[in-house]
């Protein structure tokens, strides 16, 4: 039963980061490929995790850990960039 | 016991994947960047959410081991889903001249602290001001 969900999940967050990438490289503007590439890092959050589930072990969730302060350092980055012209002042 | 927390487990795996696509089929699909914002903030961080309760389940109910990693993962994610987006709708509002008519006055007095954190830079580097010149504030 738990097999049957994860491969269910691989498919639908598969699916969404090939829509997340379609957005990347269609985007009309840097704002939408700054969002485009955050939900890119959550789905590959939701891997993970799945991954973890699916072979059964605590081992990936670190790298869970470090993808999401990764992906929320380098949004507010880029953001921050488009603002000010500048990261750090 | 055992296949009421598997059945639990695979509900929310489900659910997640459910909401991890329809978070970005809205970004995909959705007309302008205002309206693409309200996917992937909801949509996504509602389904990263499920799929961390799964993973949670699983882990405490049926392996016995301790589940700290997903509570640090689900507070850091719903802790910084929303400051994201108000970054990447403050630089959208800043990119664009129409959208800045757009907004309605505010009532306080003191403006958009978008538009007005730094007036110089907003008049003199509009976009692109690379990082290093001498229109970019406090550089």
């Amino acid at each position: 039963m738990i097999v049957a969900a994860c491969m269910f999940a691989l498919v639908a967050i598969s699916a969404s980061l090939l829509l997340s990438a379609y957005r990347l490289i269609a985007g009309p503007d840097a704002t939408d490929r700054i969002l485009a590439l955050d939900t890119m890092v959550i789905n590959a959050i939701g891997l993970i995790v799945l991954a973890g589930i699916w072979f059964g072990t605590a081992m990936y969730f670190e790298a869970a850990l470090l993808f999401a302060m990764v992906g929320f350092v380098s949004t507010v980055a880029f953001c921050k960039f488009l603002l000010r012209g500048n990261v750090i002042e | 016991m055992t296949t009421l927390l598997e059945f639990v487990s695979a509900v929310f795996i489900v659910i997640g994947g459910a909401f991890l696509f329809v978070g970005s089929l809205g970004l995909a699909k959705l007309p302008d960047t205002m309206r693409r914002l309200h996917a992937p903030t909801k949509a996504t961080t509602l389904g990263i959410g499920s799929l961390l309760i799964a993973s949670l389940v699983y882990f405490v109910g049926l392996r016995h081991t301790a589940g700290v990693h997903e509570i640090l993962i689900t507070l850091f994610l719903f802790l910084t889903a929303p400051v994201s987006a108000i970054m990447i709708a403050k630089a959208h509002i800043f990119r664009h001249q129409q959208v800045q008519q757009a907004l309605s006055k505010d009532t306080g007095g003191s403006g958009w602290a978008t538009l007005n954190a730094a007036p110089e830079a907003v008049q003199a580097a509009p976009a692109h001001a690379p990082a290093d010149s001498p229109a970019s504030p406090k550089a």
